[in-house]
């Protein structure tokens, strides 16, 4: 049968997929590891053992509420439970069959129980594109994907010219999500003007911001949309091979995009003639081996080709000479999952969403201390203070918010003052951070700034190829700096030395790791410059991390020797017998790791 | 204007038109602009690593290596802002920072191309000091030593190895901050696939890799004087230990290295190229009787030592085809301690053999057991390099540019020019076919002319008739070129009858033993072609040009061999190859 | 060819030779194949290094070079429980490093050594995605967060 008529059939049998009853569990990586594949399993028994007809089961992508989960929706009403656990699945079915919801899985905003996920105000503001299909479709069926209008774009895409889909990208306005921000459509126009026999479209799927899970939840919900997108940019730019570069860390994603390429195959969507053109395209999986540096361009083509992750010098640009020296498309997930909606929709309706130069959305990994830690999409403009108070519900300990950090080990810091910035490519280099592939880290007062800068630039050293003289050894000259500070042992001179070094490394590292690693430390020290100050003169660290800098300190009046803490110390630091009077802290053992202050009682234990 | 295949732009406010395809680096060049290299290295390490070269050019989003940065129409280059020259001025500093700064004992103190750098940026201090890259120190060859305190991680190593030679000895391990350029297994280079050329060691800028010094010992030997102590200088010694002295490349010291090393106490000083002149006897026999006795073709040539073991390590299936005719260093020094011991009525076990050589691998040769002699003795006691020998000799006060020649020592003096081109590529082959042109009276075989093949400029072939036989025959360089023609000859299907493979690029001439250029002056010079020049010249004001016409190697062999592949020339003149395993240490 | 000839007794365990000879003569697949032996043993001997190298056609010195460059990728077998520390920036926020500290002394070995009983083996990771639960270890049987 001819492919476009068999996803027709398809389409035709699921047309109600959406207005199915389906009982729908979250199985990203976050879900599945509080065990939400037992709760699947007992829902899909208690259906059957209740016999309930019409009812399907199903894994889903992720709902991006990451820190309620498990996630159970129930469609087509869109009922959201959070945290259930296996034993709840009887009241979950037992609600459904008699029309009820079970109350108390319900999710709240404040005291008011929310039936429906969007309308939580976690959701209120969000606005769900590159993760659509997250939480509406088993990822792992692509007829699901089709039901829903998955390859329609392709279909469609295969009748309009090349220069077309690259006019359409144009009006987008899409840029790379990766980073850096480049505007797709020109990647797209470069390789495709390359004249060559070979070439090559690369998915770039190695997320390694830590912190970081966009790509990772896009390819466990919905690795179709990124497959449909690259056999669009392969036919667009004359491609007949791809790669999509995946962490081995991430084994969910990894296995759904296996299936989801198998089925694709299958069905004939990848291999040769696709819908009976004369454009043939295979695609296949290479697993990331653990270096950061490979999420840089030329380094993920050099690993893809079984070498170090060491990146090439440009130019020349992979468009002209990227794997295996021929001209390459690399976008990221994130990137790639926009395109079917923009060819479906059209460059226009999506230039509609954002600021005047970013355009669509966002989307960003809540992280740090916030209370709902989780995945949000929000439109490009959005400010900060609605992502971390509106969606984010504030900051999870209570205490004030003293910045967020964009950008991972590349990015900044973004201050208090700064809470209202609307969030887009300009606006966050402007203020000293950059959008990065989309980690957003919430730091509370406790969190100390120069600690802070240390920990991105111990990944950077860590991290850092040692292809290129600055970011080799600049970097850990840097962090050498940073721990003396840390420990009480900076000079003033050292803020000048560490200002030096950055614009050094800046300026002379051969890839973007090195060219960006130095910006945590110059946005800290543009905003926070007092707390290096403090360190270094007063020997003192205001928001009591650094461990040098800090004791923990039993109050002898307080202290009730009960011998929890000695008990709770994991390294035995803690000196007294029970009842005879106030424990001790043995300063030369304490590793500060403050678990006694937080398992005591009688809050006789400080940090100071 | 530039036309189609070329570009103009403008360097530091000058205009300059270079050839499509040039980097910036190319450009500057032309227009005499020094923009300061440290890991580039033309066609084999271009790789932007070091960030010395770096320039600001107008419109591009930050500075560009000039190395690798492909030259383009309208380009204006700045190579001397001073934001640029502050940052250039940073990363040496970054690069002194992790480098064991112990100039004034280094090997390469004067001649180091990192010092050079540090000297044209007026370095008054190193801001930025800090821990040390873990030191590793390995002296488990015979022929180099390695040290990564030293190592500034420019990699020309690792690819002059893997792009030149098809070695990969070395490789960059771990990453970041704790790079270091290893071993496989961490096993020390002697268990590795090493096979000692050194063209690691005459590109490294710096001093983290150096020959394994035997001075020592000479300098002991030399002032106890308890033997009888002679030395061999090798062909493209001659042509090369001037430049160690302020001679230009290309200037013969023949005489005066004589003189030298006379002055330095040797007892007799002699010439390796009477040596290659019976390699030449042996080996055109052995051919002959191979291409008339269906004996193993094609016949490879045995002199370069990298070679061998090279063919020992990767291609232990084709040792038949080597010529079994000992190095000529070898057979100078079996005949020294058995035909000359013999004449000079001193015990071979008094005398202490030396060989002075552009060469590193040469200094694992002396160490192989299958070429001991029968009383246990090795015919070369300890090999030192052009490099090692200059400095021995500047300590003693002796400037060779400054001494009256000498001859070379009788009864072993007398060499051919045949023997001298035996220190560049192509002279082995054709010192051998002149001597066939004699031996079979075929006097068109002297005057071959080789053409390179398509495939590979690094080999080179002709087709000659030899007894009524038309036989291809090949020149190769490199042993990339060479695992070419292996692989041939290991799935049977080569061509060639006869071939001559010389380990090091040019022959040895750019030996690993040889005085080291800065990639400066490489840049500038053909060094190569300057120095083989030399030999070439010094063969042609010979009278004798064939090495059958030798009168003392007719001698010879009248007095003591009898006649090539005689029984005795076999058992002296001769060996044997065997299969040599790499990564099997224990831990 | 600059790859190990497979040197004396050239005979390789037959489950290694599997995965050898599946990516035979195609040298770019060597990190693919890396990571099946290490998936297979948790660990990657020199006598699996020297297979891949005769097999694929890799020089030794770049495999070396390449499982050096991989934190994927070890050197030394895992204990029976591999107990992994999160430093990602969400568990490192919530004092993850102390952990790894307190862990380092208690088994008192260093991060990326094996206890000499084989029992407990340490590693810090990368973020590991599980930030909700922060901080994250796991060990081979359970994760612990």
């Amino acid at each position: 049968m001819e492919l476009s008529k068999k996803l027709e059939k398809i389409r035709k049998e699921k047309k109600d997929l959406t207005k199915q009853t389906r009982i729908l569990v979250c199985s990203g990586t976050g879900c599945t590891s509080s065990k939400s594949m037992g709760v699947l399993d007992a829902l899909t028994e208690e259906v059957q053992r209740q016999k309930l007809k019409n009812v399907t089961v199903s894994k889903t992508g992720c709902f991006g509420f990451c820190a309620k989960g498990p996630i159970v929706v129930v469609d087509p009403d869109e009922i959201f439970y959070e945290m259930v656990k296996k034993d709840d699945s009887k009241d979950i079915v037992e609600a459904l069959k008699t029309g009820n919801v079970c109350e108390r899985l319900l999710a709240k905003d404040g005291e008011t129980l929310v039936k429906k996920w969007h309308e939580l105000n976690f959701y209120k503001k969000q606005q769900r594109l590159a993760l659509r299909n997250c939480g509406k479709i088993n990822p792992e069926d692509i007829e699901e994907y089709i039901a829903i209008g998955g390859y329609t774009a392709l279909e469609k895409a295969l009748k309009m010219t090349p220069d077309e889909i690259i006019d359409e990208l144009q009006k987008s306005g899409l840029r790379g999500r990766g980073g850096a921000g480049f505007p797709t459509y020109k990647k797209w126009m470069f390789t495709k003007q390359v004249d060559s026999l070979q070439k090559y479209v690369c998915c770039n799927a190695d997320e390694g911001d830590p912190g970081a899970f966009m790509d990772r939840s896009i390819l466990e919900g919905d690795p179709n949309s990124v497959i449909e997108a690259m056999i669009i940019a392969a036919y667009c730019i004359g491609a007949s091979k791809g790669y999509i570069y995946v962490r081995a860390e991430y084994p969910i994603a990894v296995e759904r995009l296996k299936i989801a390429i198998k089925q694709a195959k299958e069905l004939g969507l990848l291999g040769n003639n696709i819908f009976g053109t004369n454009f043939s395209f295979d695609l296949e999986i290479r697993l990331g081996a653990g270096a950061f540096v490979c999420g840089e361009e030329t380094a993920l083509m050099n690993s893809i080709e079984g070498m170090r992750g060491e990146p090439r010098p440009r130019p020349p640009f992979p468009a002209v000479k990227g794997l295996f020296k021929s001209p390459t498309l690399l976008n990221n997930v994130e990137t790639y999952a926009n395109i079917p909606e923009i060819i479906n929709k059209g460059g226009d309706w999506y230039a509609s969403i954002g600021t005047d130069s970013s355009k669509g959305t966002k989307v960003f990994a809540l992280g740090g201390k916030i209370k709902n830690v989780g995945l949000v999409e929000v439109p490009m403009g959005t400010t900060l203070r609605d992502i971390v108070y509106d969606i984010g519900g504030g900051i999870s300990t209570g205490k004030e918010f003293k910045a967020a950090q964009t950008g991972g080990p590349s990015g900044g810091c973004i201050p208090k003052e700064h809470l209202d910035t609307k969030i887009d490519y300009e606006s966050l280099s402007k203020i000293g951070s950059m959008m990065g592939s989309g980690g957003l880290i919430v730091m509370d007062e406790d969190t100390c700034m120069v600690n802070l800068a240390k920990f991105f630039l111990e990944f950077t050293v860590s991290e850092s190829c040692g292809k290129c003289v600055p970011c080799r050894i600049g970097t850990k000259r840097m962090l050498e700096i940073l721990t003396r500070i840390t420990e009480g042992k900076g000079k003033l001179e050292d803020i000048e030395k560490l200002e030096h070094l950055a614009s050094t490394i800046k300026s002379a590292s051969l890839c973007g790791l090195g060219q960006t690693a130095p910006n945590p430390v110059l946005s800290t020290l543009k905003y926070f410059r007092d707390e290096y100050i403090a360190h270094i003169v007063d020997k003192k660290c205001p928001a009591g991390e650094c461990k040098s800098l800090s004791k923990i300190h039993i109050d002898p009046d307080k202290c009730k020797s009960c011998s929890i803490c000695q008990r709770n110390c994991p390294v035995g630091a803690i000196k007294g017998e029970i009842k005879k009077g106030p424990f001790e802290i043995d300063e030369s053992k304490c590793i500060k790791c403050g678990v006694c202050m937080t398992k005591c009682p009688f809050k006789a234990i400080s940090k100071g | 204007m530039s036309e189609n295949n070329c570009v103009t732009l403008t360097i530091d406010d000058k205009e300059v038109t270079v050839k499509k395809g040039s980097t910036i680096l190319d450009a500057a060049r032309k227009l005499d602009i020094d923009i300061p290299t440290l890991c580039f290295l033309k066609d084999i390490n271009e790789v932007g690593a070091c960030r010395m070269c770096l320039v600001e050019v107008e419109g591009a989003r930050g500075y560009l290596a000039a190395c690798v940065a492909p030259a383009e129409d309208g380009m204006i280059v700045r190579t001397n802002t001073p934001k640029l020259l502050d940052t250039k001025k940073t990363v040496l500093e970054l690069i002194l920072s992790s480098h064991e700064k112990k100039c004034l004992t280094c090997i390469r103190n004067q001649n180091c191309e990192l010092q050079k750098l540090a000297e044209k940026f007026g370095l008054e201090d190193i801001e930025f000091e800090g821990e040390y890259p873990e030191k590793c120190f390995d002296d488990s060859s015979s022929c180099i030593v390695r040290n990564t305190a030293k190592c500034i991680l420019c990699k020309r190593c690792v690819n002059v190895c893997k792009k030149v030679q098809k070695v990969a000895a070395i490789s960059t391990m771990n990453r970041g901050f704790k790079s270091k350029v290893g071993v496989a297994l961490d096993m020390g280079i002697k268990d590795s696939t090493c096979v000692g050329c050194g063209q690691c060691v005459i590109n490294c800028p710096v001093g983290a890799l150096s020959e394994k010094s035997n001075i020592k010992e000479l300098e002991e030997m030399l002032s106890s004087h308890k033997k009888h102590i002679v030395i061999q200088t090798a062909p493209a010694t001659r042509a090369t230990i001037g430049e160690e002295f302020g001679e230009k490349i290309g200037t013969l010291m023949t005489g005066k290295m004589v003189s030298g090393l006379k002055a330095l106490g040797f007892d007799k000083v002699f010439d390796t190229d009477i040596g290659a002149d019976v390699t030449i006897m042996e080996e055109a026999t052995e051919l002959i009787d191979r291409l008339s006795n269906g004996g193993k073709l094609p016949m490879i040539t045995s002199c370069s030592s990298g070679w061998i073991t090279f063919a020992e390590k990767f291609y232990p299936e084709i040792l038949d085809h080597l010529s079994t005719t000992k190095s000529p260093m070898e057979i100078l020094g079996t005949i020294i301690k058995t035909y000359y011991a013999k004449q000079m009525k001193i015990k071979p076990e008094d005398i202490y053999s030396v060989a002075l050589m552009p060469c590193s691998a040469k200094k694992a040769e002396i160490e192989r057991e299958n070429l001991l002699l029968e009383n246990g003795l090795k015919p070369v006691d300890n090999v030192v390099t052009v490099r090692e020998m200059s400095r021995l000799l500047k300590k003693h006060n002796i400037d060779l540019s400054k001494l009256e020649e000498s001859n070379f020592d009788s009864p072993l003096g007398i060499a051919t020019g045949a023997g001298h081109i035996f220190g560049r590529t192509g002279g082995v082959m054709e010192a051998a076919l002149r001597s066939a042109a004699v031996m079979l009276k075929e006097p068109a075989l002297s005057k071959v002319e080789f053409k390179p093949s398509k495939e590979n400029q690094n080999i080179k072939e002709a087709k000659v008739m030899i007894a009524g036989k038309e036989i291809n025959i090949a020149v190769v360089q490199t042993l990339k070129a060479a695992s070419e023609i292996m692989d041939e000859i290991s799935s049977g299907d080569s061509k060639y009858s006869f071939i001559e493979v010389m380990t090091c690029p040019g022959g040895c001439v750019n030996g690993g033993g040889q005085p080291i250029i800065p990639e400066s002056v490489k840049a500038k010079t053909d060094y190569i072609k300057l120095r083989s020049s030399a030999l070439n010249k010094a063969d042609e004001k010979e009278n004798l040009r064939v090495s059958i016409d030798n009168p003392d190697v007719q001698k010879l062999y009248k007095d003591f061999f009898g006649k090539p592949n005689s029984e005795k020339a076999e058992k002296l003149l001769h060996t044997h190859y065997t299969k040599q395993d790499c990564y099997c240490t224990k831990k | 060819m600059s790859h190990c000839k497979g040197c004396k007794g050239e005979s390789f365990n037959e489950e290694l030779l599997e995965i050898a000879k599946r990516h035979e003569n195609v040298p770019e697949d060597i990190i693919e194949a890396l990571h099946e032996v290490q998936a297979k043993y948790g660990y990657i001997s020199d006598e699996a290094q020297k297979c891949l190298s005769k097999y694929l056609k890799v020089p030794m010195s770049e495999i070396y070079g390449i499982i050096t460059f991989y934190s994927a990728f070890s050197l030394k077998p895992k204990g029976k429980y591999n107990i992994q520390v999160c430093l990602g920036t969400a568990c490192y926020v919530k004092g993850s490093e102390s952990i790894l500290t307190a862990f380092e002394k208690e088994l008192g070995i260093k991060c990326g050594d094996i206890t000499e009983d084989g029992m407990f083996s340490l590693e810090d990771v990368r973020c590991i995605g599980a930030c909700r639960f922060s901080t994250s270890n796991c060990s081979k049987r359970r994760s612990i967060w």
